[in-house]
């Protein structure tokens, strides 16, 4: 009842009844085609350059970012990021075939277990879906191989990200999303930089219900 | 419901004028806020014209609104959700308690939500033998302390460091009575263990959104704590509480008015945690909610189209109004009575409650302006502002000293010669009488203005006067 007493009222207010054919038929290509508004300039460069950009960006969010050659090179990145910050060599990590791929026993020291966070989690590791250069943001859609409870149980995330899934802007991320994954997922999380609030006294502090720490291998190619 | 005290908006702002603690916080974090935002907005060169394409899509949506409405609720019904139409905040109130009754909830987390103030869900809840726990850190307090946020993106505005450390040492009685707060961080740290468990118990999480979004059957959420995104993906049912303006047509609309959004509200270029969540858990899916619902919230809203305020529900709460407001930057959000302070709640709150009750709230403005030239949807607030007062005057809302004011100022303003020749005569007048000290003390029939300071002596001529003789100089046009 309340449906039809509230689309009745916003056409009263409009002064029209329901929309004619043709226009719905406009309305339905506008959202079937999702046309592009104005995009910044600041993300309009040269891929290595996007890929500067968005390093630059989640530097300045209070992210960090490790640069390695390829995937080979992740178990070490890891392990010694978790040394250098002190925390316990136990990780989560997302089912991801690409993460799977991944020569973990390199390191054997490094205790890998697969799924969703629990409470108790300290540190997980994610797959990275795209990275925006614009403002250095990382699109991490859920699936299956992708738990969302990754991105914010635990104290530390590090997420493996491609230079090659750097784009400019969030639009061409939503166009990535589209081609490869067809219809939306369940959730998509951009994510720029740690968990914080200003809510005391309107000062900026990290770490508040989310991860403390945000740390982004990026693997070449 | 709560109580609105907007009617009592003068002797809350004289409350507010003499609260020390209040000014205090108002001094610390008003300039904080305009400087952040000028610092985005100088970072972004195209941004007065991505606030012309913010405006053009928020009134594209609204226009057809009816339409995009129809459009969501299919996409969100295709993803497994279920929308609930309420026309009124009782029907939302019911609506939810029906779902959590249904769900067997005994706590409810929440993630920060205006629509759920505004038809104060919490009591509710807990009427009906619900908790209902608020895991935004400022709107987490603001329920210690059983009171309204006083700001829209900043519940906790109003408060100092010892308010933190007094209420949460009221509140966890089980922590060391011995511990110390000396920094914000330890505020923070206790806030973040005391939550946690919350989190991962709540049968239920509600939240509420920035945006639906037709193409996908979306709602956004935009946080910086991540508390909307735990709230929305650890219990079973997923409450999402949205009004009916939210809804534009696209992901790539979304995605222009968020980048004006954060830049407008905190200054930042992005919020950290900026969440689409589409429809229940899919299958193969190792977490989220196993059901969705919607509640989509009228109350008030449709009655505004086709009025002169179906502008500012283009508004997408980003508070740079009331940041830059003086107005709420002498008085603080309580002073203005209900949920929406500052310039946007002045226009918003008359038209939900009645201008017979908020009437007050239009005219608590200097008209200077700074909320329109910062409103990143263009909203004319000023104007907007000014409607209201006609409306009021018209219904003889005002009291008659204030509409015998106006009728005398009428009198000479309809008579343009009468009134520059009493204008003269009265500049010249106080000209002569103040000339010794250059200001009055006291004033009869200014006792308000001259109370708080002095006025100053005229020093010559009228404007218009002066304006006629550089004119003839050739000085303006």
């Amino acid at each position: 009842m309340s449906r039809q007493t509230i689309l009745t009222a916003i056409r009263r207010g409009l002064k029209r009844g329901p929309l004619p054919a043709d226009q719905m038929a406009m309305l339905r290509g506008r959202l079937t085609q999702h046309p592009r508004h104005l995009i910044p300039a600041r993300s309009h460069l040269p891929h290595p350059e996007q890929v500067d950009l968005f390093t630059r960006n989640v530097e300045k969010e209070f992210g960090s970012v490790a640069h390695v050659p390829d995937m080979n090179a992740v178990p070490g990145a890891v392990t010694d990021y978790l040394a250098a910050q002190n925390l316990p060599g136990s990780v989560i990590m997302a089912p991801h075939p690409e993460l799977q791929a991944i020569p973990w026993s390199v390191r054997p020291l490094l205790e890998i277990r697969e799924g969703r966070a629990q409470g108790t989690d300290a540190v997980s590791v994610q797959h990275g879906f795209a990275g925006i250069a614009e403002t250095g943001t990382l699109m991490l859609p859920s699936a299956p191989e992708r738990p969302v409870t990754l991105n914010l149980l635990a104290e530390t995330e590090i997420v493996v990200l491609r230079t090659s899934a750097i784009v400019g802007a969030y639009e061409e991320a939503w166009d990535r999303l589209r081609t490869e994954l067809g219809a939306m997922p369940r959730n998509v999380m951009l994510i720029t930089g740690p968990s914080r609030s200003a809510d005391i006294e309107q000062t900026l502090e990290l770490g508040a219900h989310g991860p403390r720490r945000l740390h982004i291998v990026l693997v070449e190619g | 419901m709560h109580i609105a005290t907007s009617p009592a908006f003068k002797e809350n702002a004289h409350q507010a004028l003499s609260n020390a603690g209040l000014q205090k916080a108002l001094a610390r974090s008003g300039p904080s806020f305009i400087a952040r935002r000028a610092a985005a907005v100088a970072g972004m060169p195209e941004f007065e014209t991505l606030r012309d394409t913010a405006r053009d899509i928020k009134n594209h949506a609204l226009a057809n609104l009816d339409f995009y409405l129809e459009a969501y609720e299919a996409k969100v019904l295709a993803t497994g959700g279920k929308v609930h139409w309420c026309s009124t905040a009782d029907d939302a109130r019911q609506a939810v308690l029906a779902i959590c009754q249904a769900a067997g909830a005994r706590t409810v987390t929440k993630g920060k939500s205006m629509i759920g103030e505004e038809i104060a869900i919490n009591d509710h809840l807990e009427r009906h033998g619900i908790t209902p726990v608020e895991t935004d850190l400022g709107e987490y307090i603001i329920q210690l302390r059983h009171e309204l946020p006083s700001h829209i993106i900043a519940p906790a505005f109003h408060l100092n460091m010892e308010d933190w450390e007094a209420a949460f040492r009221k509140a966890h009685t089980d922590l060391p009575a011995d511990r110390t707060f000396t920094e914000r961080r330890d505020v923070l740290n206790e806030a973040r263990t005391k939550l946690r468990g919350k989190f991962l118990a709540a049968d239920v999480g509600i939240t509420g959104a920035n945006f639906l979004i037709a193409e996908t059957g979306s709602s956004v959420i935009v946080t910086n704590e991540g508390n909307g995104d735990l709230t929305q993906t650890l219990p079973r049912v997923h409450i999402v509480l949205a009004s009916i303006e939210k809804c534009v047509p696209t992901l790539e609309d979304a995605t222009s008015l968020l980048r004006v959004l954060a830049r407008s509200a905190t200054g930042q270029d992005f919020s950290v945690y900026t969440t689409f969540s589409t429809g229940a858990r899919r299958p193969g899916d190792l977490d989220g909610p196993e059901e969705y619902h919607v509640v989509l919230i009228d109350n008030g809203r449709s009655a505004m189209f086709g009025t002169d305020f179906q502008e500012m529900l283009r508004c997408i709460r980003c508070a740079a109004c009331m940041n830059h407001c003086p107005v709420y930057g002498a008085v603080g959000g309580h002073a203005y009575g209900w949920v929406y302070p500052g310039p946007m709640g002045s226009v918003l709150t008359p038209s939900l409650i009645g201008v017979d009750k908020a009437g007050h709230l239009p005219n608590a403005s200097t008209f200077c302006g700074k909320c329109e030239s910062v409103c990143p949807v263009r909203i004319p607030l000023p104007k907007l502002m000014r409607h209201w007062r006609e409306r009021e005057f018209e219904r003889h809302l005002n009291p008659a000293t204030v509409r015998a004011g106006m009728a005398f100022w009428g009198f000479f303003a309809r008579r343009p010669a009468l009134y520059r020749l009493a204008t003269r005569a009265a500049a010249v007048g106080l000209g002569l009488f103040g000339r010794r000290k250059g200001r009055f003390g006291r004033m009869p029939l200014a006792g308000g203005w001259t109370s708080g300071r002095d006025l100053p002596a005229p020093e010559g001529d009228t404007f218009f006067a002066r304006y006629a003789k550089a004119q003839r100089a050739g000085q303006v046009q």
